[in-house]
């Protein structure tokens, strides 16, 4: 849980700068913090992925501009040769000059989305998301299970898609195009959906979406409330991250949606008929580790709303970026859960004992458990 | 425990009942083995019993099911949750978290157990199974006995008086299978749990049972009762009740131990006819260079660690070869290589002296052919039909050569069927026939015996041996010491990577206590593997059939493929 603020408290500082500096120092960070505490479970190595990914995103992002991006700029690095395109389609061209303004812009713009990506990528590596359900609030567990397994299909879909195609081999097909798609496709959707029924019986068989004793107007406005709740809390997202929003929508939107989704889960949650097995206890690292998440978000927000060029260095004209002291402290604290928390050990065997061992491991271990 | 009221059930858009007229009492703490050939309605009634059907897959249930006091007309699985706990065949399937320890509480969660009573129970589930060193692992880490040993403990935390178990062992290879039913032998007694339970391999289960429900076919009634009772009229019966029934053993044992103490007679008529024959169709150590041979093959998946380790292993033309092992001992990769999919690290596999590896999967295809453990895998088309075409193409024969081959492994298959709607075994059968359709020398068989039903792996055998009889090489993988001891010339032994033994199926078999099949173990120490065997060897022995016979005895083969008059 833990681990998921930090996360997002980085993500939201990227969303708030084009600086590749910054962005760059994010990314950092994250890697340094995810090579330091990451956990060895299956979902812990993907954290690659996230990273390879996120230069992909840039790659494509830098290609789209060179190809149809707008001309602006005076630097003129090279010319394609440009397409015109009839009157109507005013706005956009293909090929035409590539600016470095243009480029720069692209670049920083693409930097900002796989710093985001790759914020993610750390946060599934350091908390398994199915952990995160534990955090939840019950009325969200349902649909946040659903979420989770639909999540973990991917790793099946992947397996059975390589084996497939193995065994393409052995029939020795050269098909290619859309008959090859179609060898590979259809037997994977077929145990895909195989799997996906096998799961949902065996969900059912063990108790999933009970109702015990509710009742069917009770169920529904919980419901209802659990709906209203998911909205709020979407606008209260929508009003913190997004820096076009004037004030005077962000707040009001922000306090009505949290107080919104407040009641709605804690009347939702009260009417669950489930409990918890050993659920993650938010101890002081965990909180340190979130308020370390929360700070950086907050000290780039900070530095955006004084105006500070360092947080938009300037592309036209374009500029060589700056640093300044606000950011860099905030990754500095952002990067503290690497050093001073201990490594996230596989599920389970964290919560086991209780508080007043808890303090005596933490002492023989001078570390304590583990911050999520 | 369980009862059954004149309970019938029809799936949507079907012309018959799956099952038909089902009337049955289970009492509480029995252990009730389910039995009957493929299609018979087992995994219907299985469903029945924990509201799975209709509720889930669609249908039409007439009659009432009462499970624990509830009917499951008003009460859908969910709401059964803490009365019957279900286990299906693949335990990795039906896992909703990825620890072991979650996974246990999932079902205590749901029914909101106090968290005090839920790490109670899941410390006892864990000693219970016997998975206390594992609980904190990933489940995919897990070995597949574990898994299922999981799935069952998943079930149990709920204490359910009821357990719904539908082929739990049949992807466990006789270790791990042996480990899951002692463990649920020990529920029966212990916790006095009601035990429903369908196997294909009877010969795992059938000594733990306390009565057997058979089931033939739709439309036919159910028979229940003792297991020695209600078995001797079963179309399907484990080794022991085959060669009790030919040795006219009354009352009928069900258990290698109970057969062993009727045994001497039978052992000592076989001696008397025995010497010549046992001579005779003693295995042919293999002559001649091999077909397919591997040398120092060494594989390891990605950062993993090596999953063989210097295989030498040799597939003689004319042999059935059997790889056995435990799960995870490197027998699928090991198959992947010899087929030259898989190129291996070190070594070299060769056929006739050539490296498989070089030459092209089209090429290859008509030299060494391999069916995977997924016969699914290589199907993608509507129609049986399409399917055998599109083989012909690919192997460049004639059109209609496939659907040909088809037919004479199984006549009478409609040809419109989509392939998805086939029985495991008549799939099966059609992917060996898209295999063999380049002809080629070598067959590989990753696992071909899970889920088939006895008469479906009698075929089998017959297929196996007769391909044999006309030169190809065949190598298969298998857990199943019964099919092995019928099909294979020659067993090789896989473990951590490395071939430990490598010699005749006799040998082998008898050897081992894990490997050995339950016609030896009862006739120990003499050296008869399968219950054909022992027939061919009395209708020596009687006069009448000795003369018709001792022509045909020279060669195993043929005494293995005399029609079996038991069925």
């Amino acid at each position: 849980m833990a681990w998921w603020v930090w996360a997002l408290g980085l993500a939201a500082a990227a969303s708030r700068t084009t600086n590749p500096l910054l962005l760059l120092l994010l990314v950092a960070v994250a890697a340094f913090v995810v090579a330091a505490r990451r956990p060895m479970t299956t979902w812990a190595r993907g954290f690659r992925a996230y990273l390879i990914f996120g230069l992909v995103v840039v790659a494509i992002r830098t290609v789209f501009h060179i190809v149809l991006g707008g001309g602006y700029g005076e630097t003129v690095l090279v010319w394609l040769p440009e397409i015109v395109l009839p009157e109507w389609s005013a706005g956009i061209r293909i090929g035409g000059a590539v600016t470095a303004e243009g480029l720069a812009s692209a670049v920083y713009d693409g930097m900002r989305l796989a710093t985001l990506l790759v914020c993610v990528g750390a946060a599934v590596t350091l908390a398994d998301p199915r952990r995160l359900l534990k955090s939840l609030p019950g009325a969200l567990y349902e649909a946040g299970l659903v979420v989770v397994v639909a999540v973990s299909m991917a790793p099946a879909l992947i397996e059975s898609a390589v084996r497939v195609r193995r065994a393409r081999q052995l029939r020795g097909t050269s098909a290619r195009g859309f008959r090859a798609f179609r060898s590979i496709a259809m037997p994977v959707l077929d145990q895909a959906l195989g799997r996906a029924v096998a799961l949902a019986a065996a969900m059912d068989a063990r108790g999933y979406g009970r109702v015990g004793s509710l009742t069917v107007g009770a169920r529904r406005t919980s419901a209802a409330l659990l709906l209203a709740g998911l909205l709020g809390l979407c606008l209260a997202g929508y009003g913190l991250l997004d820096a076009a929003t004037p004030g005077s929508v962000a707040v009001p939107a922000l306090v009505v949606g949290v107080a919104a989704s407040v009641i709605g889960l804690v009347v939702g949650s009260r009417r669950m008929v489930r409990s918890r097995y050993r659920p993650d206890r938010f101890d002081l690292r965990s909180a340190l580790v979130a308020v370390c998440g929360l700070a950086i978000a907050a000290l780039f927000v900070l530095t955006e709303m004084s105006g500070d060029p360092v947080s938009h260095p300037s592309t036209f004209p374009l500029v060589w970026p700056q640093l300044a002291l606000l950011p860099l402290v905030g990754t500095a604290i952002a990067a503290l859960p690497g050093i001073a928390s201990t490594p996230v050990e596989p599920p389970a065997s964290e919560t086991v004992r209780g508080s007043a061992e808890n303090l005596a491991v933490s002492v023989q271990t001078a570390k304590g458990i583990s911050a999520r | 425990m369980i009862s059954f009221e004149n309970v019938s059930v029809r799936y949507a858009g079907a012309t018959s009942d799956a099952l038909t007229d089902v009337k049955l009492v289970l009492p509480p703490g029995e252990f009730c083995l389910v039995v009957g050939p493929t299609g018979s309605g087992k995994t219907t009634l299985l469903g029945a019993a924990t509201g799975h059907v209709p509720h889930f897959t669609g249908g039409l249930l007439r009659g009432r099911v009462l499970v624990g006091g509830r009917d499951t007309r008003t009460h859908p699985p969910r709401e059964l949750a803490d009365v019957v706990g279900t286990v299906g065949q693949r335990p990795m399937d039906g896992f909703v978290t990825d620890s072991v320890e979650d996974e246990l509480a999932f079902v205590m969660e749901s029914l909101a157990l106090e968290p005090a009573v839920m790490r109670r129970r899941v410390e006892e589930t864990l000693d219970l199974l016997g998975l206390a060193d594992v609980r904190r692992k990933s489940l995919a880490e897990l070995s597949s006995g574990q898994q299922q040993r999981v799935a069952i403990g998943a079930a149990l935390t709920a204490h359910p008086q009821v357990l719904v178990l539908d082929e739990p062992t049949s992807a466990l290879d006789p270790g791990a299978a042996e480990d899951v039913l002692a463990a649920l032998h020990r529920l029966v007694h212990d916790l006095g749990v009601t035990v429903l339970l369908s196997e294909h391999r009877l010969e795992r289960v059938v000594q733990y049972a306390d009565s057997v429900l058979s089931l033939t076919g739709p439309g036919d009634p159910v028979r229940y009762g003792p297991p020695g009772e209600v078995l001797a009229e079963s179309l399907v019966v484990p080794p022991v009740v085959a060669l009790g029934k030919l040795a006219g053993w009354s009352p009928l044992p069900v258990s290698v131990r109970d057969a062993r103490r009727l045994a001497p007679a039978l052992v000592q008529r076989l001696e008397d006819v025995a010497p010549a024959v046992q001579e005779s169709s003693a295995a042919k150590p293999p002559t001649g260079d091999p077909l397919l041979s591997a040398h120092g093959v060494w594989q390891r998946y990605r950062n993993g660690p090596a999953v063989l380790r210097g295989v030498d292993l040799d597939v003689h033309a004319g042999e059935v070869l059997a790889i056995m092992g435990r799960n995870g001992a490197g027998k699928s990769t090991l198959l992947a290589a010899l087929q030259g999919g898989l190129r291996p690290e070190r070594g070299t596999v060769t056929l006739d002296g050539d490296p498989v590896h070089g030459v092209s999967a089209r090429a290859r295809r008509r030299l060494v052919s391999l069916v995977p453990q997924e016969p699914g895998d290589l199907l993608y088309l509507d129609t049986v039909e399409a399917e055998c075409a599109q083989a012909d193409s690919e192997s460049g024969i004639a059109p209609g050569s496939t659907l040909a081959l088809l037919t004479r492994l199984i006549p009478g298959l409609l040809t419109e069927t989509d392939p998805r709607d086939l029985s495991e075994g008549q799939r099966l059968s059609l992917v060996v026939a898209i295999q063999l359709a380049g002809g080629p020398r070598v067959i590989l068989l990753d696992e071909p015996t899970r889920g088939l039903d006895y008469a479906a792996k009698d075929r089998l055998t017959e297929m196996l041996t007769g391909l044999a009889r006309t030169g190809t090489a065949v190598a298969l993988t298998s857990h199943d010491v019964e099919f092995v001891a019928a099909t294979a010339d020659r067993v090789a032994v896989l473990s951590d990577g490395e071939v430990i033994t490598d010699a005749p199926t006799a040998e082998v078999v008898l050897s081992s206590p894990t490997y050995a099949p339950q016609v030896a173990k009862i006739l120990a120490p003499g050296t008869w593997l399968t219950v054909r065997q022992v027939e061919a060897v009395l209708r020596v022995g009687d006069p009448l059939h000795s003369a018709r016979d001792r022509a045909g005895r020279a060669d195993q083969t043929d005494v293995l493929s005399v029609p079996e008059a038991l069925r």
